[in-house]
Order: structure tokens, then C-alpha cells, then sequence
């Protein structure tokens, strides 16, 4: 609050660093918010798209005769209708709607538009799918085993360089990342100890309370406006120009309000394009939103990976080499999460010193789930391996892990043998908080020493850290956002900003900034950020990206403004621009803080007077990273984030049921922008990785989704979470705004692993395989698991 | 087609009449006939509470209620919130204390928690815990919600 005093004297608080509510929250809180679900359009129709009820089947024939007659029915479409459909998708390896193989138990066969959902349903009902089955492959060491069937096997007669949809492949490798630095050969020779272990990452899902929904509407001019969920809006609109063969300035994507994002609206779906093609059929509106059923079973889940890691060291705790060989599920087609390895190799080569790494990743396809983005990107599962061997190389030598850690641990000005230049880093500091404030090493001791007491219920505490990128991550041309700012005569400001909110409090933080560089109050603030006829450009919400490459923009588009209204103020007062100040409200003398006059009464005096101007600026930030080069090599990053959580947990040994306790965060956030926001971050980051690491497992069998509901597919739920401890390390980045480096994925990272630590510290046993429920707990306690083991495979 | 049949209730204290088909569920009575959309669909089967509204002072999952059984009852949903002392509260709680993200569990955990504060009075952070177990969240972790739903049971003073 800013206060006038009697002296003039013009007395505000920052706002950086406050507990500032969430903008939109009092909407919310009414339930008066209206998310996709909560829109209809005049006119609009209801559409439900039929399914495969195979997993990898030849459509022999596909009868829609009875559908179309259903009264109510407007369109039944199959590819059939459509032969201009184009591929889509990262790799272009499928199309909307399948007309002659189906890969997946997700895969779009038709597709009804009719008067209501439940006439809808009734049509799908009535068509008629024959299929011949195919061998399906539900394994990713089935997919690359020798004479495995293919899931796109080569096709004649395509045009050298087209896509996958239309060439094939002749093996189900869908992409395949190679990096290395230094020389690991040598360096194992060099090492004390080396260890070698594999672990299993499962699937899980992003499990987005609101699900997936779309509407679609063309114009009478053949203009489509789309009402999306999708956190990339701008790439959503150059991909469907794309599929729709049409000119992108015609096609403008609105985002109402979005129950839950968590990367689950990176790509752009087959249901989404299909909902085009109903509506231009149709010629009417379509509305396509999912049962809770069909988002478990078409909506993406996160990457499941098999892993080989070998590490070593010297005596002394200095980590000499790591190699790691990774495969990947992609399902029948390839995501963006496709692309997790760019994450995952930087945390195997990079959140400690390593000298000598080399990282191998296949990602094949096989007629499983498609595997998508998910918060945190394939760091999670690179941070389960890393971080249990660091744990089982200080136990080799003889280390307390956390000063095995902290010898190993990255420091501000390190270039890594990878690029990345760390400018900031807390991570020391992260580490040494985490320990104190959770007694871990005392703890630790305590608790292995008490292993083989009586008693089932045995206490364990564990440790991880992560590293993961903190100011955007330059992967397209561009990864920059803009921003254009409006001052009324009301001092009041409209800000419109490319970046989007999915309910992690950009828009929030954004006006926080904004203000702060401009004097004003939150209340000043309107921010406009979901229509791409209006918003400047934007990458989009993903990387934990948009507190720092929207925050730089809008701090831009700010500090314009102000220097335009001090410019303007110091004419008029007769003195030098850096004497002024804006604060509370006001045009004040910076050195006395004395108001001179209010600031909109100062604005609409520039506006009404005889050279007429209006305060409107606009800025684009671009980050000072590079792309990474073919070897993967850069610094691809502004900044990078760190963090160390201690988990705490009960094992119970008769049941194999593991209580998480406690969790102790340290963040190396750069600055503490909005502190309500940014434990909000973080706490819900850290249930969803408990919920990795305890509870939740999607299980697929012969590529089919067994658990599709919240009965079985397990949620943390509000009594079963731990007290949580978490710190805030401030390292100040040079060039986040205020010093802030974005944290929307960090949480969730090292949760699981710390779990597997603190298992084992509590035990004496360590586990390789998530999830960590009762049951495989209890087997491995028991000596009923056989070692896990898969061999490093290459491509020949 | 199917069945139908009147039925007349008590919504946020006003009474009103509906024609609804027999096999409609309270929500899509609420959202698609009604209009009031700020109760949610979450999963359809009673597993996520988004959908929580309150039917002669007990919460209930409306998805797994049918909308014929709505006859002759008080129903509130989250509209009925709004300047009624404790739904006021606990709005200004939720927002204050940051239990707000996505909000697509809001409405739904709002009514729990005014079942939870009117039925059993303040309460401490385990209780209100086990109250609203059966209500999803996938971006707070809880933790804030429990809090904004002790400081609204505080100011309350039940």
C-alpha cells in the first residue's frame, strides 16, 4: 500500500518478494471461472470420435451408413472422407484420423458431430469397424529386438524426404540421441570404484483436473477461430496452418482458462485437428471435450524409461566418468517428449562435475501409450539414477553423501564440459540448507544404525538434487516473448503479454513486476494473455520459462514507459530524467521521494495536450543463450535453477506400505519474486513426485491402458502428504528479472529419488524400479526380486 | 427417446421446477439444463469430488446422484457461496492463502470445506485433511488448502 504523508512525502513498499494472491483466484474461488468445459457457442455441435478397439490392427473396412442415418447426426467422418489429411506431430509420423493401420489403443478411426454428446455417442456406437490383427509390440526391448515387427514399416513409392506418415521406417527406431565429452574409457581405467546398475521408470499421467476439450468455429470467410487448452499457442497456430493447409493469419487461437497443464498441452492432438474437420464440415461450431476415461487413455503420459548407468570415482570422492544408455517408449507415434534427452543428458553431464560422460538414447516406437511432456522432462528419470548412485559411490569409498556432494557439486562460473555456462549457482548452498535444516546427517546415522532393530516400521531419510534450466531454453528459432503495454488516462495499465497462464500464476507475477518498475499497485493491472490476435509472441509455457523470458519482456515494455513518462515530467519540472522517480502512484523526486503530481493526472495531460501522446509501449526479450550445436553442445540456457530435497519416510516392513514423512526443499530460485506462488510451486511439485515415486502408476499390458480411473489409478490424496520445509536460496541472477530464475518443474524432480535413498537408508535395501508400491517393496525386502539388468543396446 | 419426468427442488433457496430425463445425473441437471456451471465434471464416478455440491446439508458427489432424486430437496452448489458469511470467508481464505492454482478443484473443495466447517466446527489440520480426502488436487499438494480452510474456520469461530 502506498501512502501520501502530510509532507508529500510519497511512503510504498516493494512488491518483489511479497505474498501477492493469484490474480485470478477470487474468479476461481466462485466457481464463475469459465474453463472450455463451461463454453458453448450458438449453433454449436457435439462431437466424439470413435476409438480403436484393437492395438495394432489393418482396418479392413469401416461402415458409417447407420451413424449418418441417426437422427441428429450432422457429420460421421473417417479418413476416407478426408484424403488431403497431412501427418502431424513432432516426427509428421500420423494422421488425425487412421484410415488403414491402427497403432495404438488411442487411435482416431471416426469421428461424429451431432446435436448432443449423447447422440453422439449413440452414432459411434452404430459403426462398424472391421479389422485383421497385427503383432503387437509392447515392449521397448521387443521393439528393437531382431525381426521385431515394425509399427511403420517401410512404404513404396514415397518422395525421398517426406515424412515418416508416407516413407515408414525400416527398423521402430523413432529418434536416437548420441553425446559425449572427454574420455570415458580412460577415465574408468583411472577410477578406484565403478559400479553399473539399470533402473525402470514407469508411466504416469499428468491426470489435469479439468480434461482435454476443444471447440472449433469458422467464420463466414473461412476464418477459424479455435478455443484451445494449449500452452503454445503461436506454435499451435503454424502447426495446424500446417495440417489444414491454410494461411496461419486466418487461424486465431483463444485459451480460455485451463484446468491443469503440467506439459500435457505441448503437442497438438489428433482430436483437436479432427474437431477441424467436423466443424468445416459441418459448417457449424463443434465442441469435442473428453471423458475422464478417454483423457487416461488419449491424453500423453510421461516418458517410461529403461536405463544403464555406470559411474565412477576416485577414493578421495572426485567423480571421474559417467555412461549412460537409455531406451525409450515412445508408442506409436513421436511427441515433443520425445525430446526429454536434451534434459536428461544435461543433468547426467553436468549437475556435477564430471570430467568424462557419454550418454546414449534410443526412443522407439512400439503400440504402447504415446509418451509425452510432463513437468520436469526427463529429469526425474536421469535424477533416480544419478542421484541413487551418488548415494552408492560415497557408501563404496566410505563418504558421507552429502560431503561426497558437495566435493562434486557445481559452482558459480563453472563452464561444464557440456556448454553450460553457470553464471548463478546456489546448488552448495541448496545442499548444505537441505542437510541442516533436515538433521540429515545425524539422522542418517541413526537410522542405519536402527536397520536391523525390531519393530516392522523403520524410519529412512534421503537426499537429491537437481539441475535444470532456469531462463528458457532455446530449442526453437526463437525463445523469446513479447510484450505490449497500455497506460489509460486512469493511470490504470493493460498488459499483453505472449505468455500464457495454465494456472501456475504467470499473470500474477507478470502485473508484479510490471508495477514494481512502474510504482503502481497490483489492483492497476489488467492482463490480457490468451488470444493470438492480440498477444505478441510467445514460445510458450514449458522449461520453466515464463517467470523469466515473459518477466524480462514485460520488465522491458515497463521500463520504456517509465523512461517516456520521466522524459515527459522532467520537461515539465524543469529538471534531469534521474531525478525522477515513480512510486505509489506518483512522479515523485527520487532523492526525497516528494510527489510532484499523480501519476494519471500527469498521463492525461501528455494525452490532452497540443502534441497528443498516448503512453503504449511494446518489447520483445530474447535470451542471451545459444542453440546447442550438433554434438548437443551450448549453453543453451540464460540460467539454471538448483535444488536439493530431503526426503524423509516410514517403511513399514510387514506390508511394504512406505509413508513419506517429510520433505525438506532448498531452491536456488534466484530471487523470491512472489512468495505465495512460489511455495505453491514448489508443494505441488513435490506431491506429484510423491505421487511418481508412491502411488501412481498407469499400467499398461499388450498395449493396452488397464487402470483408466482415479479408483486405480492412485492420486495422492490431502492426509497422506508430508510436512514440507522448504528454503529459498536467493544467488540473485544477473539477468532474471529481479534477479528471479524460473522454478515451475523443479520440485517434482528429485523426489523420487530421494525416496529410493531414503528406502534404502531405512532398509538396507535399494530399489531400481518405480513405482515404490506395497507390494514391490515388500518383495524386494523379502528377497523375491530377481537384479534388474538390460544391456546398453545401439542401433547398428 | 428416454423417459422424463418433473421434478421440483430447492436450488440455492430458490424453488424451481425441471423436466429432466430419468438416467441424468445431478450434474449435467445443474450444468447443461440449469446453466450453473461452476460445478465441475471431473471424472464422472465419483472419484475426484471436482462435482461436490450439498443436498439436505450433506455433501454429495452430484455425478453419481441422478437428477430425478433431487425431488423435493435443498441442493447448493458452489453460486450458493456467494454473501453467505462462511462462503465468503472461505473464499477470501482460499485466495488469500494461495489454495488457488488451476481452480478446477476449487469449487468442488469449497463445498467440502463449508460441509466440513459447518458440520464439525474449527478443526485442525489433520481433520480438515481427512475431509476433503476425497476431493483431487494435482497442483497445490494441499498443503495451502488446509490452511485457507483453518483460517476460515478460525475467523468463523466455529
Amino acid at each position: 500500500m502506498a501512502v501520501l504523508e502530510k509532507s508529500r512525502k510519497v511512503v510504498a513498499e516493494s512488491l518483489i518478494g511479497q505474498r501477492i494472491p493469484k490474480m485470478d483466484a477470487p474468479e476461481k474461488a466462485s466457481g464463475k471461472t469459465r474453463y472450455i468445459h463451461d463454453l458453448d457457442l450458438s449453433g454449436q455441435l457435439h462431437a466424439r470420435i470413435l476409438r480403436s478397439a484393437r492395438i495394432h490392427a489393418r482396418i479392413k473396412s469401416i461402415d458409417t451408413r447407420a451413424a449418418k442415418a441417426l437422427p441428429g447426426v450432422h457429420v460421421v467422418l473417417t479418413a476416407a472422407d478426408l484424403p488431403d489429411q497431412r501427418p502431424i506431430g513432432v516426427a509428421k509420423d500420423h494422421f488425425p484420423l487412421k484410415g488403414e493401420v491402427v497403432r495404438s489403443q488411442r487411435d482416431e478411426i471416426a469421428a461424429v458431430a451431432a446435436e448432443s454428446v449423447e447422440i453422439a455417442e449413440a452414432a459411434l456406437k452404430l459403426i462398424r469397424v472391421e479389422y485383421e490383427d497385427l503383432p503387437v509390440v509392447a515392449d521397448a526391448r521387443a521393439a528393437i529386438a531382431p525381426g521385431a515387427p515394425l509399427i511403420h514399416p517401410p512404404r513404396q513409392g514415397a518422395p525421398a524426404g517426406a515424412a515418416v506418415a508416407y516413407t515408414g521406417r525400416p527398423d521402430n527406431v523413432a529418434m536416437r540421441f548420441d553425446y559425449s565429452h572427454g574420455d570415458v574409457i580412460q577415465a574408468e581405467a583411472d577410477s578406484d570404484v565403478v559400479i553399473e546398475d539399470s533402473f525402470k521408470l514407469h508411466y504416469v499421467t499428468h491426470c489435469c483436473m479439468g480434461v482435454s476439450g476443444v471447440i472449433a468455429e469458422f467464420d463466414a470467410s473461412g476464418y477459424l477461430t479455435l478455443y484451445s487448452n494449449t500452452q503454445v499457442p503461436f506454435l499451435h497456430k503454424r502447426e495446424f496452418a500446417e495440417y489444414l493447409n491454410m494461411d496461419p493469419a486466418r487461424i486465431r487461437i483463444i485459451q480460455p482458462p485451463i484446468g491443469g497443464g503440467f506439459g500435457s498441452k505441448l503437442d497438438v492432438y489428433p482430436f483437436e485437428v479432427i474437431c477441424v474437420f467436423l466443424a468445416r464440415a459441418a459448417q457449424r461450431p463443434v465442441k469435442l471435450v473428453f471423458t475422464r476415461e478417454e483423457e487416461f487413455l488419449a491424453s500423453p503420459t510421461r516418458q517410461p524409461v529403461l536405463l544403464t548407468l555406470r559411474s565412477g570415482c576416485k577414493k578421495d570422492g572426485t567423480l571421474t566418468f559417467r555412461t549412460v544408455h537409455t531406451l525409450h517408449d515412445n508408442g506409436a507415434y513421436t511427441s515433443w517428449g520425445a525430446t526429454t534427452p536434451f534434459v536428461m543428458m544435461q543433468t547426467f553431464s553436468s549437475l556435477y562435475r564430471v570430467p568424462h560422460c557419454d550418454y546414449h538414447t534410443t526412443a522407439v516406437y512400439t503400440n504402447n501409450p504415446y509418451a509425452g511432456s510432463f513437468r520436469g522432462y526427463g529429469n526425474l528419470q536421469a535424477t533416480f539414477a544419478i542421484e541413487q548412485h551418488m548415494d552408492m559411490l560415497a557408501d563404496a569409498i566410505g563418504m558421507d553423501p552429502l560431503a561426497f556432494r558437495l566435493k562434486n557439486a557445481q559452482e558459480s562460473g563453472e563452464v561444464t564440459g557440456q556448454g553450460m555456462v553457470f553464471k548463478s549457482c546456489g546448488f552448495k548452498d541448496c545442499l548444505t540448507t537441505a542437510a541442516t535444516r533436515s538433521d540429515y546427517v545425524v539422522k542418517r546415522a541413526a537410522y542405519r544404525a536402527r536397520q536391523k532393530d525390531a519393530g516392522a516400521v523403520k524410519r529412512g531419510i534421503g537426499m537429491a538434487s537437481m539441475l535444470h534450466v532456469g531462463g528458457g531454453a532455446k530449442i526453437y528459432p526463437s525463445d523469446g516473448c513479447g510484450t505490449m503495454l497500455k497506460m489509460d488516462d486512469f493511470g490504470a495499465l493493460t498488459l499483453i503479454t505472449g505468455a500464457s497462464e495454465i494456472g501456475q500464476g504467470s499473470e500474477t507475477v507478470l502485473a508484479q513486476l510490471v508495477c514494481e518498475e512502474l510504482g503502481l499497485p497490483i489492483s492497476a493491472v489488467t492482463v490480457v494473455n490468451n488470444d493470438t490476435d492480440i498477444t505478441p509472441w510467445d514460445v510458450g509455457v514449458h522449461a520453466s520459462r515464463t517467470t523469466f523470458i515473459a518477466g524480462n519482456s514485460a520488465i522491458g515494455a515497463a521500463k520504456k514507459a517509465k523512461a517516456k513518462i520521466l522524459a515527459a515530467a522532467a520537461r515539465k519540472y524543469e529538471c534531469a530524467e534521474e531525478t525522477l522517480d515513480l512510486k505509489g502512484g506518483f512522479i515523485v523526486r527520487k532523492e526525497s521521494d516528494e510527489a510532484l503530481i499523480e501519476l494519471a493526472k500527469f498521463i492525461r495531460g501528455l494525452h490532452f495536450s497540443d502534441k497528443a501522446e498516448l503512453v503504449m509501449t511494446t518489447f520483445y526479450y530474447e535470451p542471451p543463450s545459444v542453440h546447442q550445436d550438433k554434438g548437443f553442445k551450448g549453453d543453451v540456457s540464460a540460467t539454471y535453477a538448483w535444488a536439493t530435497q530431503v526426503v524423509e519416510v516410514e517403511v513399514d516392513t510387514a506390508t511394504g506400505i512406505v509413508s513419506m514423512t517429510h520433505v525438506t526443499g532448498a531452491h536456488d530460485v534466484g530471487r523470491v519474486l512472489n512468495r505465495l506462488g512460489l511455495e505453491g510451486q514448489i508443494e505441488g511439485g513435490v506431491i506429484m513426485g510423491q505421487g511418481y515415486a508412491l502411488t501412481e502408476n498407469l499400467m499398461v499390458e499388450d498395449g493396452r491402458i488397464r487402470n483408466p480411473n482415479f479408483r486405480d489409478y492412485k492420486l495422492v490424496t490431502a492426509p497422506e502428504i508430508p510436512a514440507m520445509d522448504v528454503s529459498f536460496i536467493e544467488s540473485m541472477d544477473g539477468e532474471g528479472p529481479q534477479g528471479a530464475k524460473g522454478v515451475g518443474e523443479a520440485p517434482a524432480i528429485c523426489i523420487a529419488a530421494a525416496t529410493a535413498n531414503a528406502i534404502e537408508n531405512a532398509t538396507g535395501v535399494r530399489l531400481f524400479e518405480l513405482p515404490f508400491t506395497p507390494e514391490k517393496v515388500y518383495r524386494a525386502l523379502h528377497g523375491q526380486t530377481e537384479k534388474l539388468y538390460w544391456a546398453p543396446w545401439k542401433p547398428e | 427417446m428416454s423417459l422424463k419426468t418433473e421434478i421440483e427442488f430447492t436450488l440455492n433457496g430458490v424453488k424451481r421446477r425441471a423436466t429432466v430425463p430419468v438416467e441424468m445425473s445431478t450434474l449435467d441437471l445443474l450444468r447443461d439444463v440449469v446453466g450453473l456451471t461452476g460445478t465441475k465434471y471431473g471424472c464422472g464416478e465419483g472419484e475426484c469430488g471436482a462435482c461436490t455440491i450439498e443436498v439436505d446439508g450433506l455433501t454429495v458427489n452430484s455425478c453419481l446422484m441422478f437428477a430425478v432424486d433431487c425431488a423435493g430437496r435443498s441442493v447448493n452448489t458452489i453460486e450458493s457461496l456467494a454473501g453467505e458469511p462462511l462462503g465468503e470467508r472461505l473464499r477470501a481464505a482460499f485466495v488469500e492463502q494461495g489454495a488457488v492454482q488451476c481452480g478446477f478443484c476449487t469449487p468442488g473443495m469449497m463445498m467440502q470445506a463449508a460441509h466440513v466447517l459447518s458440520a464439525c466446527g474449527a478443526q485442525d489440520d489433520k481433520a480438515i485433511a481427512r475431509g476433503i480426502e476425497g476431493n483431487l488436487c494435482r497442483c497445490t499438494g494441499y498443503k495451502k488448502i488446509v490452511e485457507a480452510i483453518a483460517v476460515a474456520g478460525k475467523a468463523t469461530g466455529a
